[in-house]
């Protein structure tokens, strides 16, 4: 009997209780959803200026904690607008606008050197947006040096002196080994040929501009034939993908034959314009090797797609093929098609080899000895680790450590 | 053993003959080979695929020219029809001059198909700049002023896909369809200086290139030549010109190693009636 | 004297400010410039070059050299994209049909001449085909040459054309239905090959710099046409 007063109390207050507890539950979701979504979010915090490193001033980089209201772009804020003045209390003008989820963002827009800014981030949602706290003054500032190539000055300054030093000793006449490259040996019997059947000689400096070290390269290599050619008293018929090596190769070809002591054998009109449009030159360049029947083909210098639709062109007319590109993807196509070819770096020994000046040679061995290092480099590398020793690797972001601190 | 020596000195207008034989036969009678979708074009499609319709806009740069259609085009169509089928907003750009007519032609191509969707707002096309890095840079610093007006000479101000377009923060993705090193522009730039997420469509000599910037994370995916467009034609479930492509490759492949072999069985065979002059030319001894 | 120092003096100070800007950052501008340079001077060379092509081929018509014929397509083909870049460029077709009345004979041939000079039709429907065409001659190429190069003549050149073999069938559907020959087309273009591809584009580098330098220098001159 005692218990029965007791159980009835007990159902009355949950009875009250439970639909009080769902009222309670339903207010604070209600408000919760209000206050995410009806009120203005809050601001952000921890606005932190820096100047934007290695660079010739004119930015900063401004960063900052995410609005609790942006949740890492799951809520409903849009976005931030960073605002900059030059003045603590304004007026602040929107220099930037990242979307939600963003804290970070770099300003470079009509910014001097040198000047105080002032900046404040202001986080917008539907509903309206809220400023952050001012921060700041920052400047930015120029840098004199891009810390963030340190590494590439030092291996440059190590490459030039090796390059120097092995240049100078072969100054002083110390005689250099170069191996036999087998492609530029059969040059001079490639123009012979030439002259025995009374053919010309086509060389193709490739389809790049003159500002492609490789063409440059094949400039090199078209000097001497231009000079074997005026000897042999052959003609070379030079097709340009780009006016200006045309204009380059039309100069070298006419400095060969005056080397060579004919000047008047030259005939401006072998070294021409073709276009500047890639498959429209492969046709006019197979063409001429169809009508023209070249004793021998050059393609030296930068190839693309077109180094296989010249090469067998060349090979169905029976010409002795001699190809040089440091362009990897047509390398095969090249080596598939041609008698002989220079590959990658042996475009560049090209010169060296064909005029064996000692300083040309030179060089050749200062390269040699920069690869052996950056193979130490990597063998020991890889060797450390493969046993989890990352003190080797660090050892290169040591001299940027050093001086970022 | 004739029949050997006829291999062997085989004019090469056969071979071409064959070759076109392998290459038109399956476009008559398609074989509907299965397609096997590889990671890296997976990672593409995921790229777009999770974007919200109405979201920021895709950008889109055809930077190839007329060469290399073939083989571009079906992937640069898949890669739009995926972002008109999801009513993703898609802004179509070129750097190459010669590149201006086959982007146009792309986007009509496409937005024919999708009624629904209307210029201005669902989707731009913004012409031929001249400048090449100094655009891809110009976008990173302000859209509008890089592109003041669209490719139709509409001012870019009067289009609602562009007005909450002010650099890279507002692209979703880019992607580049690519024959040449374009790609490497706009991961060196869009990028590594404003931290667009870009992904690159490229011909197959040039897919092997790419595959280090897809280890490193500076591509979201990438799609190799007609078997990486026919994998993205899959993956929509929308097979075009690149999935029908895809069995006349695969014949035309058979093919080649079909005449490799019999090549060397003809070359070995055959090797002790020749002359030993005739055995070949001086780097083809040495090498594949 | 003076021939020869200029340029070479030019080309190492230009070299040297061109080096330099790579590490300090208030001479980034340099580069910048010299960019806006090249876009001018290759525009101008443009020129020098259609004053070449143009006077080769009128060489050729003049002396009736051999094959002279194809030089009138040339120039005739060049004339035409230039009319019908301009035309379409400026609206012309569209002024002209804004002044002839509907169903004129005036408008018709107005029409005519439009379909005609359509830069946009020319390029869809004459340079896309023509250019694709000789691109898809690599697929005919790369047949014959494979065809009369690849013998298995030492161990290496076996061990290559396995490869080949391996990747040509791993790259269509017809070879993936065999079981692995995706997977190992995948490790041999990501390892053997692009570990090959590093190798030489380090060698490449490497030449580029010195060749660089030589030119810097003055070592290297016969670019310009000059003995070293």
């Amino acid at each position: 009997m005692t218990r029965r007063p007791h159980r009835f109390l007990r159902r009355a207050v949950l009875s009250l209780a439970l639909p009080m507890l769902l009222f309670v539950l339903l207010v604070a979701t209600g408000h919760a959803q209000s206050s995410a979504f009806d009120r203005p979010p809050a601001p952000v915090t921890n606005v932190a200026l820096k100047d934007a490193p290695d660079d010739a001033g004119g930015a900063i980089t401004i960063s900052w904690t995410l609005s609790p209201d942006d949740a890492g772009g799951a809520m409903d804020v849009i976005g931030y607008d960073v605002r900059r003045s030059t003045s603590p209390d304004g007026p602040f003008q929107t220099v930037k606008s990242v979307p939600r989820g963003s804290s970070e963002a770099a300003d470079e827009t009509d910014l001097d050197s040198d000047v105080n800014y002032f900046y404040r981030v202001v986080v917008k949602d539907a509903k309206g947006e809220a400023p952050s706290v001012v921060a700041g003054p920052v400047q930015a500032k120029v840098q004199w040096f891009n810390l963030g190539r340190l590494n590439t000055l030092i291996a440059t300054i190590i490459y030039i002196t090796l390059l120097l030093y092995f240049i100078f000793h072969a100054k002083k006449g110390k005689k250099l080994f170069i191996r036999r490259l087998a492609g530029l040996d059969a040059l001079d019997e490639a123009v012979g040929r030439a002259t025995e059947m009374g053919k010309p000689i086509l060389y193709v400096p490739g389809i790049s501009q003159i500002s492609d070290v490789a063409t440059i390269a094949s400039i090199n290599i078209l000097s001497g034939v231009a000079r074997t050619v005026a000897e042999y008293n052959t003609r070379v018929i030079v097709p340009n993908y780009d006016p200006i090596v045309m204009t380059v190769a039309q100069e070298v070809v006419r400095e060969g034959f005056l080397a060579a002591g004919k000047p008047d054998a030259y005939d401006e009109h072998d070294v021409f314009y073709v276009t500047t449009n890639q498959f429209a030159f492969v046709a006019a360049v197979d063409g001429i090797m169809v009508r023209e029947k070249p004793a021998t083909n050059l393609f030296i210098g930068m190839f693309f797609a077109e180094s296989l639709i010249l090469a067998e062109t060349g090979a169905s007319t029976g010409a002795i093929q001699i190809a040089g590109t440091d362009a990897v993807a047509q390398i095969p196509f090249f080596i598939a098609a041609c008698d002989y070819t220079l590959i990658g770096e042996e475009l560049y020994a090209a010169s060296a080899y064909l005029s064996r000046a000692p300083l040309l040679l030179g060089s050749l061995k200062g390269q040699d000895w920069m690869k052996i290092c950056l193979i130490g480099c990597i063998a020991v590398g890889v060797v450390t680790l493969l046993f989890g020793i990352e003190s080797f690797r660090d050892f290169f972001e040591t001299p940027l450590m050093i001086f970022r601190q | 053993m004739k029949f050997l020596f006829f291999l062997l000195q085989m004019d090469r207008r056969i071979v071409f003959v064959l070759v076109a034989l392998a290459v038109v036969a399956p476009l008559i009678m398609p074989l509907n080979l299965p397609i096997v979708v590889g990671d890296k074009v997976r990672r593409l499609y995921d790229a777009i695929d999770q974007l919200p319709a109405r979201s920021r806009p895709v950008l889109v740069s055809v930077d190839y020219d007329p060469s290399t259609v073939p083989e571009l085009q079906p992937m640069t169509l898949a890669v739009l029809r995926h972002c008109f089928s999801k009513e993703i907003p898609v802004i179509v750009t070129t750097m190459f001059p010669t590149g201006a007519g086959l982007a146009r032609d792309a986007m009509e191509t496409v937005a024919k198909e999708y009624p629904n969707l209307s210029y201005g707002t669902d989707y731009a096309y913004m012409g031929y700049k001249p400048g090449y890095s100094l655009v891809i840079l110009g976008i990173g610093e302000n859209f509008q002023a890089t592109y003041p007006s669209d490719g139709y000479g509409t001012p870019s101000s009067k289009l609602p896909i562009l007005k909450n377009v002010k650099n890279y923060d507002d692209i979703a993705i880019m992607v580049d369809f690519t024959a040449s090193a374009a790609y490497e522009v706009w991961i060196m730039f869009a990028h590594q200086k404003y931290g667009c997420k870009v992904g690159a469509g490229v011909t197959a000599v040039m897919a092997s290139d790419a595959y280090p910037y897809l280890n490193s994370g500076q591509l979201e995916g990438l799609l190799g030549g007609l078997s990486g467009a026919a994998e993205y034609e899959k993956l929509i479930g929308a097979p075009g010109t690149a999935t029908i492509g895809m069995d006349a490759q695969s014949i035309a492949h058979i093919l080649i190693i079909v005449l490799i072999i019999l090549g060397n069985v003809a070359y070995f065979a055959t090797r002790r009636h020749r002359e030993p002059a005739q055995t070949a030319t001086p780097q083809q001894g040495g090498s594949a | 004297m003076m021939r020869r120092q200029v340029p070479l003096l030019i080309c190492f100070v230009a070299g040297i400010v061109m080096l330099s800007q790579n590490f300090i950052p208030p001479l980034t501008w340099v580069y910048q410039q010299a960019l806006e340079w090249a876009r001018i001077i290759s525009a101008i060379a443009l020129f020098i070059g259609l004053i070449s092509l143009v006077r080769v081929h009128t060489m050729k018509l003049k002396r009736k050299a051999a094959n002279y014929r194809y030089s009138y397509v040339t120039l005739f083909a060049l004339c035409y994209m230039i009319i019908a870049g301009f035309l379409t460029k400026y609206g012309l077709f569209v002024k002209l049909h804004a002044g002839c009345d509907t169903g004129s004979a005036w408008e018709w041939i107005v029409t005519a001449l439009e379909k005609a000079l359509n830069f946009q039709e020319i390029f869809l429907n004459v340079q896309i085909p023509i250019q694709a065409t000789m691109f898809s001659l690599l697929a005919f190429y790369i047949a014959s040459a494979a065809f009369r190069a690849f013998k298995a003549r030492t161990f290496e050149a076996t061990l290559l054309l396995i490869a080949a073999m391996i990747v040509m069938l791993g790259r269509v559907p017809l070879g993936q239905m065999i079981p692995g020959v995706k997977e190992i087309t995948v490790w041999i273009l990501d390892v053997p090959n692009t570990a090959a591809k590093r190798g030489i584009m380090i060698g490449v580098g490497l030449g580029m710099a010195s060749t660089s330098l030589k030119i810097m220098l003055g070592i290297e001159r016969t670019y310009l046409g000059m003995k070293d």
